[in-house]
């Protein structure tokens, strides 16, 4: 099979209208004729189901939350990128299209990228007319304030919660839906399967998680916009239940997985203080605005930060990238922070830590101002440390926050199986190696809002649906096999509780895929890996029964994928031989420490074809070509 | 790195679903480090009742860091524990002293059904949002976000109110089980935005409308909301949505 990205032609900035005049319409009295199954209502399922309810198809929506605004995107604190240019600093479409390739370190689809740039400007205004309330100045106009990786102040915020107001709003389009009777929606259902039906993907099966029960759900077209899958590395800034069997079990009947082994490791998380941490705690990068990072200039000093003197400590990403400082992007920061670590540079208990201190903030512009600013931050920093980020600086350390791989798609969303679209972060597109801050808001909504809802009336209007119920075969097997495999998992019977399996295969992430990367250790991983599988699948204790509300298994089934998705990463990662944005391959960087990229060999997406249990997946690559940034070494000096 | 542990002993409601009896179970929990977070004892206690063949306690919970509204949970007597303005999850066993007995109940409200032990069904929540706890605006053609300017004030108060969770402690620790902080949080943040004008009548008129029928009691203004709200949500926005819902009545 040959990978179509289905770029459109024309030039870049044509491209998405050109599109959008060429796609087929489906005519408004057939709308109702089609029906759609989303799959997860965080930011991108919830704004596409709305968007697709309202434009009259009908919708079906579930997610394994309790309610969709329970979904990961609430936690999202720094704010959300549109070029508006409100601040008069320069901005437009062309700089946010091309930093966020740039940013992604040239491994993104540039044509993606435009368009996600161009419709990002609508996001806001929606967003405003939901009334979600952002951030304003005193005269009433919104405010901005710039984030990592951008030299110009393009981010909309709500307090420390965007990600919540913005759900929010979301959330609110999709329960008018909902109170309207356009869109079915079913909580506490997690799908464990996708049904795919002469070749289309027509369905799928989710498991009731109050009885127990497997149930079929039907469509003419289904979106996945399940999230992503950080928790493979148990520790994450990721809550507790993001988890990839969605995406693998569509990968496993055939979608193809992209870019598996692009993570980000966020540089401003709260360290890890013991054994029993259940998840590691993000701190908005927009600290970074006014907080300096440093560590002490004496390897293994102990005194009290307060107690160093200006002189002694060194401020090294100011030293290092004079022109970005404290804000160059994620990658090269949490690389950075890790290296003075392991240097011997590192603060607190452990040494995994440095130092970002508000002080000179503070001095200049008042205490006050920076709680307007950072107040829940703060609380939140105390809460957890018991330390007060006003008095002396916080210390931080870099965690695994968020995918840039995924399934692959096409420019209109699809992946490698027909009518099976992918949104948000489940989906691999957009950020390339490395995702610049206050932008995966903005990726997932643009997909749910403004590109979905075109893309889709394309496919059902070209495409042919067999007449088929929820008794056809094809269900039947599905749920058959589902409750095979879970009665599997309830009768082994074995020693060893989930989570105790999952933090071991966290641990061989986080040592061998993790920040640093190099052949050696990838290869321990790809041995360590199936041994964990297979002590797993013998090993494993789940207590209570199949047909009730049983969180042990539900975690059961979500690590059984993560054990065969970890190991695709490592191939993925072992693979490419190169470093670049997230992906940092030990043997190739300059001398100066920084991502060494080889453009000639591996300017492609990874695109990895399942083939069955036991058999090696195969290797697609979709070329990326630059017309526009041309790719040079990024440079944040 | 606190290098004392703790022994506490566990009252925990187990209830095997919505239709069983329920009751207190005692667990001792020797071992509890003061660095870890109350869920983060739960989970230890799990490891332990699984690894004994017993079945884990069920609990709510996700983002564990006091924004997503899981955890849920009646800590003590105390809705989300004995902590001023945080949930459960973010509430730290340093707050315990070593010998103590915790009771950990579900949230109980007639609205709130119970699923499992301290797992509650809050889909009543969801109804009332859906009758109208939004703006009626359509995917694409909204103006320019800075067509309507709104004072720094207006957002601000907007933002406080909207900065509710929907976690449902507000009702739990109600002895009326009133619902009435969570629909005002939504009203107020609406009927204070101009976005929200066109359907302010409608939209107070529906969601109070959805509240009762949904089975919650009324509100004897006792405050107890206010009082264990994680978001500290004012119950000044009670009083704006009684002065909406006259208002709606008399236009
Ligand atoms: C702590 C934190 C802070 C962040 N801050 C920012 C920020 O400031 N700016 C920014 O741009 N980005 C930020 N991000 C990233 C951003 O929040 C996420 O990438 C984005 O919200 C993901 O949205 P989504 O809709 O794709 O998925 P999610 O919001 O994760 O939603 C997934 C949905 O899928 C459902 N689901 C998943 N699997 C299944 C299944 N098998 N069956 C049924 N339902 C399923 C879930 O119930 C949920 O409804 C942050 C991320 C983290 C971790
Ligand atoms: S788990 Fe999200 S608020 Fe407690």
């Amino acid at each position: 099979m040959t990978l179509n990205s289905k770029i459109p032609d024309g030039p870049i900035e044509k491209k998405w209208d050109n599109h959008r005049f060429n796609m087929k319409l489906v005519n408004p009295a057939n709308k109702l004729k089609y029906h759609v199954v989303v799959v997860g209502t965080g930011l991108a399922g919830a704004s596409a189901a709305a968007s697709l309810a309202e434009l009259g198809y009908q919708v079906t929506a579930l997610c394994y939350h309790e309610s969709p605004r329970r979904a990961h995107s609430i936690a999202a604190q720094g704010g959300i990128n549109a070029p508006k240019n409100y601040p008069n600093d320069g901005d437009s479409i062309w700089r946010l299209f091309y930093d966020t390739v740039k940013g992604g370190d040239y491994r993104a689809r540039e044509a993606n990228v435009y368009r996600l740039a161009q419709v990002s400007n609508n996001i806001i205004d929606q967003c405003v007319a939901q009334g979600v309330p952002f951030a304003r100045e005193y005269g009433g106009l919104l405010d901005n304030r710039s984030f990592g990786g951008a030299q110009v102040s393009r981010t909309f915020y709500a307090r420390g919660q965007t990600g919540q107001q913005l759900l929010l709003g979301a959330y609110a389009a999709l329960s008018r839906q909902i109170g309207l009777g356009n869109i079915k929606f079913y909580d506490r259902r997690e799908m464990l399967d996708l049904v795919v039906i002469d070749g289309q993907a027509r369905g799928i099966v989710a498991r009731n998680m109050v009885t127990g029960k497997m149930e079929s759900y039907l469509g003419d077209a289904v979106i996945l916009a399940t999230g992503g899958y950080g928790n493979v590395f148990f520790l994450s800034t990721n809550a507790m239940m993001c988890n990839a069997t969605a995406t693998w079990r569509a990968h496993k009947r055939g979608a193809f997985f992209g870019n598996p082994c692009f993570t980000q490791i966020h540089p401003t998380c709260i360290p890890l203080s013991s054994d029993h941490q259940s998840k590691l705690t993000l701190m908005s990068e927009s600290l970074r605005n006014s907080g300096r990072i440093w560590v002490p200039k004496a390897k293994g000093d102990k005194r009290h930060p307060n107690d160093i003197p200006e002189e002694e400590r060194d401020y090294y990403l100011e030293r290092l990238y004079p022109s970005f400082g404290n804000l160059v992007p994620r990658d090269v920061a949490s690389r950075r922070a890790k290296e003075m670590c392991d240097k011997g540079h590192g603060v607190g208990a452990t040494g995994l830590a440095v130092y970002l201190d508000f002080s000179t903030t503070i001095k200049r512009l008042g205490k006050k101002w920076v709680e307007e600013q950072y107040g829940n931050l703060f609380d939140m920093y105390k809460q957890i440390t018991g330390e007060d980020g006003y008095q002396q600086p916080m210390r931080i350390y870099p965690a695994v926050h968020y995918t840039m791989g995924g399934l692959w798609v096409d420019y209109n969303l699809m992946s490698t199986i027909p009518g099976l679209f992918v949104l948000g972060e489940a989906n691999f597109s957009d950020h390339g190696a490395n995702r610049l801050g206050a932008s995966a808001l903005m990726q997932g909504l643009a997909d749910g809002y403004f590109v979905i809802p075109y893309t889709m009336g394309d496919y059902l209007a070209s495409n042919k649906f067999s007449k088929v119920d929820t008794n056809h075969g094809a269900f039947k097997d599905v749920e058959r096999d589902l409750d095979s495999m879970t009665k599997k998992l309830m009768s082994i019977k074995g020693k060893k509780p989930v989570d105790e399996i999952h933090k071991e295969l966290g641990k061989i992430m986080w040592d061998k895929c993790g920040m640093g990367r190099n052949e050696a250790r990838l290869k321990e991983a790809l041995q360590e890996i199936p041994k964990l599988r297979e002590e797993f699948w013998n090993n494993v204790t789940i207590t209570g029964s199949a047909d009730s509300f049983n969180q042990e298994l539900e975690k059961a089934h979500r690590l059984a994928d993560f054990l065969e998705l970890g190991e695709l990463m490592c191939h993925d990662a072992l693979q490419r031989e190169e470093s670049c944005g997230g992906h940092f391959r030990e043997e190739h960087q300059t001398e100066e420490g920084e991502a060494k990229r080889n453009d000639e060999k591996f300017a492609f997406v990874a695109a990895w074809e399942y083939k069955g249990a036991g058999n090696a997946a195969t290797l697609h690559k979709e070329p990326l070509t630059f017309e526009y940034v041309k790719p040079s070494q990024r440079s944040y000096k | 790195m606190s290098e004392q542990t703790m022994n506490l002993k566990l009252k925990i409601w187990r209830q095997k679903d919505k239709n069983s009896k329920g009751q207190f179970v005692t667990y001792a929990m020797p071992g509890v480090s003061p660095d870890m977070s109350f869920l983060e004892m739960l989970d230890l206690l799990n490891l332990k009742l699984v690894r004994n063949g017993e079945e884990a306690v069920a609990f709510d919970h996700d983002c564990r860091e006091g924004i997503c509204g899981t955890c849920s949970m009646f800590i003590n007597g105390r809705a989300h524990g004995p902590l001023k303005g945080i949930t459960a999850c973010q509430l730290h066993m340093r707050t315990f002293t070593d010998g103590e007995t915790i009771v950990i109940e579900p949230w109980r409200a007639k609205a709130f059904p119970i699923i499992k032990d301290l797992v509650v069904d809050r889909s009543a929540f969801e109804r009332i949002m859906q009758a109208g706890g939004f703006v009626s605006v359509r995917t694409g053609g909204a103006p320019d976000g800075n067509a309507i300017p709104i004072s720094k004030a207006v957002a601000d108060e907007a933002m406080d109110a909207a900065a509710c969770i929907g976690c449902g402690a507000c009702v739990a620790a109600c002895k009326n089980g009133s619902a009435m902080l969570f629909v005002s949080a939504k009203v107020s943040q609406l009927a204070l935005l101009p976005q929200g004008y066109a359907e302010r009548k409608t939209r107070v008129e529906a969601m109070v409308a959805q509240m009762d029928a949904e089975g919650f009691g009324n509100c004897s203004n006792t405050y107890a909301c206010e009082a264990e709200c994680p978001k500290m949500i004012s119950v000044e926005h009670i009083a704006r949505l009684n002065r909406e819902y006259v208002r709606a009545k008399l236009v």
